[in-house]
């Protein structure tokens, strides 16, 4: 099988179904950039010292569970805190949860706020792997982008982080920003191998509703061209390649064996546990998130409440059709199973087969055109079950 | 009764906003029909009337009662008729319920198209004709220039126009006087076997179909068994009366007399505006002249754009016929559009009524095919089929000549922009005849036109080419044989049967360009190059291309992310959902709504 670059048998990304994970949300932010629409906020430090206090509460009030395989501290900006709150919460995870041996300790990273010092902390925190939003390496695409770094910044950060002892180092790039030009992107990507990252995300700019940038963007600003864009995808798809960065995911490179397991464990549509503002998790067959606002989130915990706002049981039928949806971002696709019979059996399906936007390679369904993703993901969306078809209870988690 | 010396029957004949209904006030007004006092109320009751009834409706008839200066007391029916030309039929037969016609016009807009085209019928029909220039109260009234315009339309010298102004009253007794004295009294033969004419009609809700009528020979009874000529049918007159303008029944009409008829009928189709009423029991032998049946001269497609609007489409259809005998249609199926209807109007404006009435009464969302004409074609065994639709069209190899329905249209415009019009009209296959000057800034211009170049976009243009100055009207003529061809839409090698068109061959790849350019920009790019190509039979004409789209993908989707990025993708796909599918290439609904708008740079 090979699945653009050959890094990952299907059974390796197939198992971390099996796999639990957990996902813990650090909001803060020295700014927040015009493009983002996560959970986060700035100028609210003097509340970090609260906030953990809350997720510890959090992760106290969740029911205990299996020994976790891969944890990610996400944001927000989680390096913008002291090192010694993320390490009060992996330790609280550990003995809550215990942490299996070997689990991957990811923490996201911004340039900006990261040295030496800061490195060897969340090394002695625990943590064994960090994802730089390095963004871009053109100065000016930086400046659009609202980032308080520079080129050199991401290279010093990089060189912390690995003589702090990180082995496992990746990298994010954002492309199509209207200020980036064909040659600034491979400049961009030729930069970043050359720091050699064991992983890379690159990510097309996007314009979400809600944001400054989509403000600017409808008041008349410039915004990404989808074409340029695929024009970069396939760019970085060739540069990265050619470093030895396999594609494993629409937006998603590494060296063989760094692929991010927490995030492999959600493709799969493993199970993790979520902690935080915003946060989202997947366990016992029910997709939930917790409230997005900080002040309501603390609130609520600290009344003594899960702070949980919705919730999607993904079950039967819709835990199929969730397993496609999850699993077609992968290079390496889904295995069989009663939603693949539906989708080549559909109308739809056919026209995707038709237009090479997927295909079956050794009794998988791969999506073979990943700019076209959304395509095959609506389709998948709009499938109903096949005659006959029960949602039994021992049908559950398929 | 009245003796029919004693009866003037007249309408008014008037361009829209020249006062027609301002002067119909002002005649109810000082005749006493209305007192002063209830004027407003009444004016008003009036107008939401028309609006309830809608467009076959003329406006009111009405009695009035004239006491002359020797205090002779006359009987004045108004007889009012429809402005527009989609309905020349209709004025037609109320043209015939009279003996003479005011022709209105504007002081300061003068004489336009449309109200010469009917006094040219209130001529030919041998009415008297009375010029009155209204509004010459307004300070840009010209009537002096009116004055000569309309003597050279219709003769006569300036002096015999009136000038009035209905609004302050100004003349209006005066030319109430000239009503009396130059509108001959009717003429029929009271003994004679009753000849009624039908000249309007409309659906009452509680009581069928009412009928106005005039009734030319003999006697109308209330309690009469008739018979209806054209039609055949016989009904009893179940109430006969005069419109005062409140409805009041009388037990007879005398010869020469207008007023009303109900028989009970419930179908507004059973009859016809036009056909003649006679006694059952002893009929006349021969109808009264002009009867027709209502003919379509514009068809289009309607399409509901949610298939399960068909029936609903069908049940407003048949709703609006119930007070307009002139609509006309037929299932019609379509591979892109799905089930529908091919619907045949009276005209143009008489399309856009119904569709708006159809989208805005009966909330319905629908899709209109290109209009088209009723084309004749030759068979090869001789025989000559009527083609409404393009899709009905044989293949050239199966088929003889075509042939195609002319108008004579009547062009009024500021002689500056006789050139303009000129190069449109031959642009658009006219042909020039008469051309004269109404006055020395005025002209009148004579064409014979093809119909299907008119209902396209010539009015649109004529008006853009002419600041909007020009007025048109034009009336049916006869089929010319001509050099047309059927231009097929391909998308993706699939014909789109709702794009296609008839048209002439030397236009065909104008138009082909033209739509697969507009439909370059309305298709929204697929998952692969949609070729969209114009063909006529097997042979492209045109070609442009929706390259496929690159890249539709959302870039994070993590644990974070999945079922935000669901609802997303799930409301993506609801609107999806909306487009038809034509092969496999997805149309949205605005793209056929956009592609067949005739209105801007066809």
């Amino acid at each position: 099988m090979t699945c653009d670059g050959g890094l990952l048998s299907p059974a390796d990304v197939d198992l971390h179904a099996e796999a639990v994970a957990a996902y813990v949300h650090i909001p803060f932010c020295s700014a927040v950039c015009p493009y983002c629409d996560f959970a986060v906020v700035a100028g609210a430090d003097e509340q970090i010292g609260r906030y953990i206090d809350g997720v510890l509460a959090e992760i106290e009030m969740s029911p205990r569970w299996r020994q976790l395989d891969s944890v990610y501290f996400g944001g927000g900006t989680p390096s913008h805190v002291d090192p010694a709150h993320l390490r009060r919460i992996l330790d609280t995870l550990a003995s809550h949860h215990g942490l299996a041996d070997g689990s991957e300790i990811s923490v996201e990273a911004n340039p900006e706020d990261f040295g030496p010092d800061r490195a060897s902390e969340l090394i002695a925190a625990g943590f064994n792997r960090v994802s730089f939003g390095a963004q871009s390496f053109d100065g000016a695409v930086l400046a659009r982008l609202g980032r308080r770094h520079r080129a050199r910044d991401i290279e010093a950060s990089l060189a912390s982080a690995r003589t702090a002892g990180f082995e496992n180092v990746s990298m994010d790039l954002i492309f199509g920003t209207p200020v980036e030009s064909d040659e600034s992107w491979v400049a961009t990507l030729r930069k970043a191998v050359a720091l050699e990252p064991d992983h890379v995300s690159c990510y097309a700019l996007t314009v979400e509703p809600g944001t400054p940038l989509h403000r600017e963007v409808k008041a008349g600003a410039a915004a990404p061209d989808p074409d340029t864009q695929a024009d970069r995808y396939e760019t970085a798809e060739q540069v990265l390649g050619e470093a030895g960065l396999g594609r494993y995911e629409v937006s998603n490179w590494s060296r063989p064996g760094h692929e991010s397991r927490y995030n492999l464990t959600v493709w799969a549509q493993g199970e993790y546990e979520a902690y935080g503002n915003g946060a989202h998790r997947f366990v016992d067959g029910v997709r939930s998130h917790n409230v997005r606002r900080l002040d309501a989130y603390l609130g609520r915990i600290e009344r003594g409440e899960r702070p949980i706002s919705g919730s999607e049981p993904v079950r039967g039928w819709d835990g199929e059709v969730d397993r496609l949806f999850v699993g077609l971002r992968r290079s390496a696709g889904v295995g069989p199973g009663p939603g693949v019979d539906a989708l080549l059996g559909s109308r739809g399906g056919d026209l995707l087969r038709h237009a090479g936007v997927i295909d079956v390679r050794e009794g998988r369904l791969v999506v073979t055109r990943p700019l076209l993703t959304d395509e095959v993901h609506r389709q998948v969306l709009d499938l109903r079950p096949p005659q006959g078809w029960v949602d039994a209870p021992e049908r559950d988690n398929l | 009764m009245t003796n029919q010396a004693r009866i003037r029957n007249f309408s008014i004949i008037a361009h829209i906003d020249h006062g027609k209904s301002t002067l119909a006030d002002r005649l109810l007004e000082m005749t006493g029909a209305v007192d002063a006092r209830d004027m407003r109320e009444q004016v008003l009751d009036t107008m939401d009337l028309e609006r309830e009834r809608g467009i076959t409706i003329k406006a009111q008839t009405v009695r009035l009662t004239h006491r002359d200066e020797g205090g002779e007391e006359y009987v004045l029916n108004l007889i009012d008729t429809p402005g527009h030309v989609d309905f020349s039929y209709e004025v037609s037969r109320s043209l015939a319920a009279c003996e003479g016609a005011l022709l209105l016009v504007d002081a300061a807009q003068g004489v336009q198209a449309q109200t010469l085209a009917n006094a040219y019928l209130a001529v030919e029909a041998g009415l008297e004709v009375i010029p009155v220039i209204n509004k010459i109260d307004l300070i840009a009234a010209d009537p002096d220039r009116v004055a000569t315009e309309i003597t050279n339309v219709i003769g006569g010298s300036a002096e015999d126009v009136a000038r009035i102004s209905a609004k302050t009253g100004e003349g209006v007794e005066g030319l109430l006087q000239r009503v009396v004295g130059l509108i001959p009294p009717p003429s029929g033969d009271p003994e004679a076997p009753l000849r009624a004419l039908v000249f309007d009609s409309y659906y009452d809700a509680y009581r069928g179909v009412v009928c106005y009528v005039r009734v030319v020979d003999g006697r109308l009874r209330s309690g009469f068994k008739l018979k209806f000529m054209a039609t055949g049918e016989t009904h009893d007159a179940a109430e006969v009366g005069v419109l005062t303008p409140a409805a009041k029944p009388v037990n007879v009409l005398e010869a020469g007399a207008v007023g009303y008829l109900i028989t009970g009928v419930k179908e507004i189709d059973r009859i016809k505006v036009g056909d003649t009423l006679t006694d059952a029991g002893s009929p006349a032998l021969e109808a009264l002249a002009g009867y027709a049946e209502p003919k379509p001269m514009v068809f289009s497609g309607l399409f509901p754009t949610d298939g399960d609007d068909f029936e609903r489409l069908r049940e407003a259809l048949e709703k609006l016929r119930l007070n307009d005998g002139s609509l006309m249609w037929e299932p019609e199926t379509s591979r892109a559009l799905g089930f529908g209807f091919r619907v045949g109007f009276l005209g143009l404006l008489h399309m856009e009524i119904v569709r708006e009435r159809l989208e805005r009464e009966y909330d319905l969302d629908l899709v209109a095919t290109a209009p088209s004409v009723a084309y004749r074609v030759t068979m090869p065994d001789g025989t000559i089929r009527e083609i409404k639709s393009p899709q009905d069209l044989p293949d050239p190899g199966s088929r003889g000549d075509i042939s195609e329905p002319y108008v004579r249209a009547m062009i009024l415009t500021p002689s500056d922009y006789v050139g303009p019009i000129m190069e449109l009209v031959t642009a658009k296959r006219g042909e020039m005849g008469n051309m004269s000057y109404l006055s020395p800034e005025r002209v009148e211009l004579d064409y014979r036109i093809p119909l299907s170049e008119i209902v396209f976009d010539f009015f649109d243009l004529l008006k853009s080419r002419t600041k909007g100055y020009a007025s048109l009207d034009y009336e049916a003529d006869e089929y010319r044989t001509a050099d047309l061809v059927k231009v097929d839409i391909l998308l993706n090698g699939q014909p789109v049967d709702a794009f296609s068109a008839i048209v002439h061959r030397d236009k065909a790849t104008d138009y082909g360009t033209k739509m697969t350019g507009r439909l370059r920009g309305l298709i929204p790019r697929q998952m692969f190059d949609v070729p969209i190509q114009a063909a006529i039979g097997g042979r492209i004409i045109s070609r442009e291309t929706v390259k496929a789209k690159r890249k539709d993908v959302i870039a994070k989707c993590y644990g974070g992310d999945v079922t935000r990025k669901k609802k997303l993708l799930t409301k993506q796909k609801e609107g999806k959902k909306r487009m038809k599918m034509v092969g496999s290439v997805e149309v949205p609904q605005e793209a056929f709504v956009a592609a067949l708008r005739v209105d801007d740079d066809m």
